[in-house]
């Protein structure tokens, strides 16, 4: 028969011990940001295991794409064809538009809008921690992503990229309590700022006057301003308006864009300032 | 070198498999606090192999899966870990409907800790639906706990 705790401190020193280690932990990693680079190696350190729990997903996938019919590939390939058609019948309009604008621009002295290169990537891992909005997608620093990229779906924006390890990366999505995003009103340019709620299909602007020119279905773009998102990408709609008199401010509820529980494939953008151009020079979309 | 000397610490490696699991929006509202249903049935069957030192490593590591502050999991776990494995002989004598209700108490006491700690990081406010997970961990354990003793008893662990 072992003696429980024949060795080391007794369970309440352990105790003791563990709680204070924790705390300081917390206030060493939440008031000093002490874990700054080092979370870089400690999430490359377990990212095993979440290739682990990504991988039966993985497998229903795969066998799922095994059994396709013949018919139903047939027809995708058909939309598809039909769909890149429609496409590039839209993209020859835009090398055009975008020459123009780019003259336009330099007309008025404005910045001529940087060209974006783009990298497609995709959702290993939801985090189940209720009390924040992250997921984890299949690039990180070896791909040249970097803190603070932002990241889109095929809608709109997602979020931004928060930790990076070696091979994955950690996204905060647009919906969390700590996250906010400059954005302009697409109808008439005013400026808000979006802040996420909590939940996924929710973010609220805040601290805006009741006089301001806002309705529902209000379409807003990401403002550019704050240096982290580029501009022109949609955000969010606005879903309601409560204009309460004895409140200061309106309470105003929008719905983003992207389809934040459904998301699969993800782009990440460099601007051409980022720091990790020269790492980056082709551009890969599978 | 057999697997007897791996066994608990696979068990955990599984629990925080199935806790990081990718899963449905709507089933992941229900998902059980794996992680600390294995190590509560650890506490209480060998108190002297798994108790806080293990719940605090544990907690670190879920702390980085989850994307936390880094302490924010061990402290609670820590905490319930200690309860177990400080009342371990009481508990395991009682039966696995009454263990039952003690994890569930124990499963509150986790997440609320792990609520009222991201509280004072962050602003988050209270949900009724961060307590289902205690819910479903009190209607697993019965059937965690009737495996893991299999298991134990197969591999003769102690």
């Amino acid at each position: 028969m072992n003696l429980m705790f024949s060795s080391g401190p007794s369970l309440p020193n352990r105790l003791a011990l563990a709680l204070v280690l924790s705390v300081s932990l917390i206030i060493f990693d939440h008031k000093f940001d002490g874990f700054g680079t080092t979370r870089v190696y400690l999430n490359s350190l377990v990212s095993p295991l979440q290739y682990l729990a990504n991988l039966p997903g993985q497998l229903l996938n795969a066998s799922a794409s095994r059994f396709v019919s013949h018919e139903r590939l047939f027809n995708d390939n058909a939309k598809l064809i039909h769909d890149a058609m429609l496409m590039n019948g839209q993209l020859q309009r835009l090398t055009f538009l975008r020459e123009e604008n780019d003259r336009l621009r330099s007309l008025l002295n404005s910045p001529v809008q940087d060209n974006t290169r783009k990298v497609v990537a995709e959702l290993m891992a939801v985090d189940n921690n209720p009390y924040s909005h992250q997921i984890v997608i299949n690039k990180g620093a070896i791909n040249g992503v970097f803190e603070g990229q932002p990241v889109l779906d095929d809608k709109g924006i997602v979020g931004q990229i928060m930790q990076v390890s070696s091979t994955n990366s950690r996204v905060l999505l647009i919906a969390d309590v700590t996250h906010a995003i400059p954005v302009r009103v697409a109808r008439n340019n005013v400026r808000l700022i979006v802040s996420g709620s909590g939940s996924l299909d929710e973010v609220l602007i805040q601290h805006v006057a009741h006089s301001s020119d806002l309705k529902v279905g209000d379409l807003l773009l990401s403002s550019g301003l704050g240096n982290v998102y580029p501009e022109g990408y949609p955000v969010a709609t606005i879903t309601s308006i409560i204009r309460d008199e004895s409140r200061p401010f309106s309470q105003i509820k929008a719905k983003p864009v992207a389809q934040l529980d459904r998301l699969k494939y993800l782009l990440l953008l460099w601007s051409e300032r980022s720091p990790e151009e020269e790492l980056t020079d082709e551009v890969t979309v599978k | 070198m057999s697997i007897r000397h791996y066994a608990i610490a696979l068990s955990i490696v599984i629990a925080l498999v199935l806790q990081i699991m990718p899963m449905p929006a709507m089933a992941d509202l229900y998902r059980p606090d794996w992680v600390l249903l294995v190590l509560s049935y650890w506490a209480l069957a060998l108190p002297n192999r798994v108790n806080v030192g293990v719940a605090f490593f544990t907690g670190l590591i879920l702390d980085i899966l989850l994307g936390t502050s880094m302490g924010v999991h061990s402290f609670a776990m820590c905490l319930c870990i200690y309860v177990l494995a400080a009342n371990y002989k009481r508990l395991r004598n009682y039966s696995v409907w009454q263990q039952s209700i003690i994890i569930g108490i124990m499963a509150s006491l986790y997440n609320l800790v792990i609520f009222w700690l991201q509280h004072l990081i962050t602003d988050i406010y209270f949900l009724f639906d961060y307590l289902w997970p205690v819910a479903s961990s009190m209607v697993i354990w019965p059937w965690l706990f009737w495996l893991l003793r299999k298991i134990r008893r197969q591999l003769r662990l102690h």
